[in-house]
């Protein structure tokens, strides 16, 4: 036993996602958490404390957004924290939530996720350009896509990785997307529109990325007591790690993310996880470009180091195949309102272990799920393990 | 996403709905400005690039020569205990040619960036900086040996882009 008391997700809810969204952030969360509050059966009033999760301020421009946003998210008069560990908050504000119930404080926790990215014109990307050193590498004209193109071009050269390969991740999850109500770029591709679309950053090219997106996405945690009292198919918070790697990025061999395999480590020992690759059902890697999903597959300890392209051109990561990988069409078919689409993989989790999503099931009934996001300078895992 | 749910909020508007003012919204520019303290550490080493010369820290108990210099080694946790210079020569770790600027705008000519692996520093250690001088962009291959090109003594006013960027070598 891990923590004082068990904690089981009993709801979730998720918006709409899209480029633009008429709504504001605070209306988003609203959404989300209305949806999961009105899935668990449960009122405003059943709720003892609130985490929001969301990613940088510079995106709506609105300094100490959590704030901004506590009302929507249904914190008015509760215990309210706000998390952020860049694009991994979206799985991290969960792991808060974990906490707050199983430290016995409290019975109840509704977690919110936003973003409302489309806010920063003319592009959401130029608010990242403050994540680098001022110092050192602000002077070079950093761009963001650059810290991606780096670390693919490093993992393609280290394991003579194909972007064939990778570009097939890409094309899966669109396709997924298709059949998921609330995606914003769900599509049939081929492998050659995605070798043929612009050059943004080699090896980086425009259908290996993931779009900017707006929307919101909640869950409601209960302890065991209460799970019992409101559902009869609770999905249980069985596994929870979250790591965090040097800031010296320039520094380190980005070939291999070891700080998501010691999250998932710390995950797989709470859920009595040896052999992940048997014991783990469907998964949601964090794919905000097609070769993360890759890179995450080997952190998540799902396969070996330089063989998740294999598993993918085999198909084991197809919806139908042995380990089902964003069977919700993933950051790149839904979209990625950042922290949201954290929290949206955990969402898919959740439902797939219920055998709620419809044609996006995994067949098999699954018991055991993992949800994983990523974020900060290339340095952020956090990792969730759910059971039925 | 559930096949429980029928409906999901959100109501989308088009980005030339921005443009076409069709849409009420309010703009805002920040004016923040910020002026940085380069630390202790690292007022060293732009010191050093004023004087053409690349400093880095060492720590005697894991045994690494850092760069870009440390005062306090972050996996021991202690001071660290001396400067040693490494060589503005080394090899491309990973690269990328990039072809649209900070604000996704899109470049005519790109922009090459790589991690460079200093010789005399540990193993796998290094910085960002730009390539030039590389001809076709295809050829840029990880491995390739490079050396730094330093601005005039001059011009040099202690900041990493005194290092006007790195070009190709061959040994």
């Amino acid at each position: 036993m891990f923590g004082k008391k068990r904690v089981a997700i009993v709801g979730a809810g998720v918006t709409l996602f899209r480029r633009n969204l008429k709504e504001t952030g605070k209306e988003l969360a609203y959404h989300a958490a209305k949806m999961a509050l009105e899935q668990a059966g449960m009122e405003l009033r059943d709720i003892q404390s609130v985490v929001m999760g969301t990613a940088p301020d510079a995106f709506d421009g609105v300094h100490m957004k959590g704030e901004y946003l506590a009302d929507g998210a249904g914190a008015y008069h509760k215990p309210y924290t706000r998390v952020f560990v860049g694009g991994g908050t979206g799985v991290f504000a969960p792991l808060a939530g974990w906490w707050h119930v199983a430290s016995g404080q409290f019975d109840t926790c509704l977690v919110v996720c936003e973003e409302k990215m489309s806010s920063c014109h003319p592009h959401p990307q130029y608010a990242f350009t403050t994540i680098f050193d001022p110092i050192l590498e602000r002077p070079i004209g950093m761009n963001l896509i650059w810290i991606f193109a780096l670390e693919m071009n490093r993992y393609m050269h280290k394991h003579n990785i194909k972007k064939e390969d990778i570009a097939l991740v890409s094309v899966k999850n669109k396709r997924n997307a298709l059949d998921n109500p609330i995606a914003q770029l769900a599509a049939n591709i081929t492998v050659e529109d995605v070798l043929n679309s612009e050059i943004m950053a080699w090896p980086v090219q425009r259908l290996d990325v993931s779009p900017t997106s707006d929307g919101a996405a909640a869950t409601v945690l209960v302890s065991e007591d209460v799970a019992k009292e409101v559902t009869d198919n609770p999905v249980w918070i069985d596994g929870v790690g979250w790591c965090i790697d040097s800031t010296h990025w320039t520094d380190r061999d980005l070939y291999y993310p070891d700080y998501v395999e010691y999250a998932a480590r710390m995950a797989y020992k709470m859920a009595g996880i040896k052999n992940p690759p048997k014991e783990i059902d469907v998964a949601e890697p964090y794919d905000p470009f097609d070769y993360k999903e890759l890179h995450h597959m080997e952190g998540l300890l799902l396969c070996k180091k330089g063989e998740a392209p294999k598993l993918t051109r085999e198909g084991v990561t197809q919806r139908d195949g042995d380990l089902p990988t964003c069977p919700s069409g993933g950051l790149l078919g839904c979209g990625n309102p950042i922290a949201a689409a954290g929290m949206m993989k955990v969402c898919e989790i959740f439902w797939q272990l219920r055998g709620e999503a419809g044609k996006r099931q995994v067949p098999g009934d699954p018991r055991t799920g993992v949800a994983q996001a990523w974020g900060d300078l290339m340095q952020y895992g956090s990792v969730i393990v759910l059971r039925r | 996403m559930s096949a429980k749910i029928k409906h999901f909020p959100g109501e989308e508007i088009e980005t030339k709905d921005f443009r076409e003012g069709k849409v009420l919204f309010e703009a805002f520019r920040p004016k923040a400005r910020y002026a940085w303290s380069a630390g202790i550490a690292i007022s060293r080493f732009l010191e050093e690039l004023k004087n053409g010369r690349i400093i880095a820290s060492t720590c005697n108990k894991c045994k690494r020569i850092m760069v870009p210099p440390r005062i306090y080694c972050e996996k021991c946790f202690k001071p660290t205990d001396g400067w040693t210079f490494v060589r503005d020569t080394g090899v491309i770790n990973t690269f990328s040619v990039s072809f649209i600027a900070a604000d996704a705008s899109r470049l005519k000519e790109p922009i090459v960036v790589a991690i460079i692996n200093l010789d005399g520093a540990s193993e796998g250690m290094g910085i960002v900086h730009r390539i030039e001088e590389y001809g076709d962009w295809r050829g840029i291959k990880i491995g390739m040996r490079v050396k730094a090109v330093w601005k005039p003594p001059e011009e040099r006013v202690g900041a990493i882009t005194d290092i006007k960027y790195f070009k190709p070598i061959k040994e």
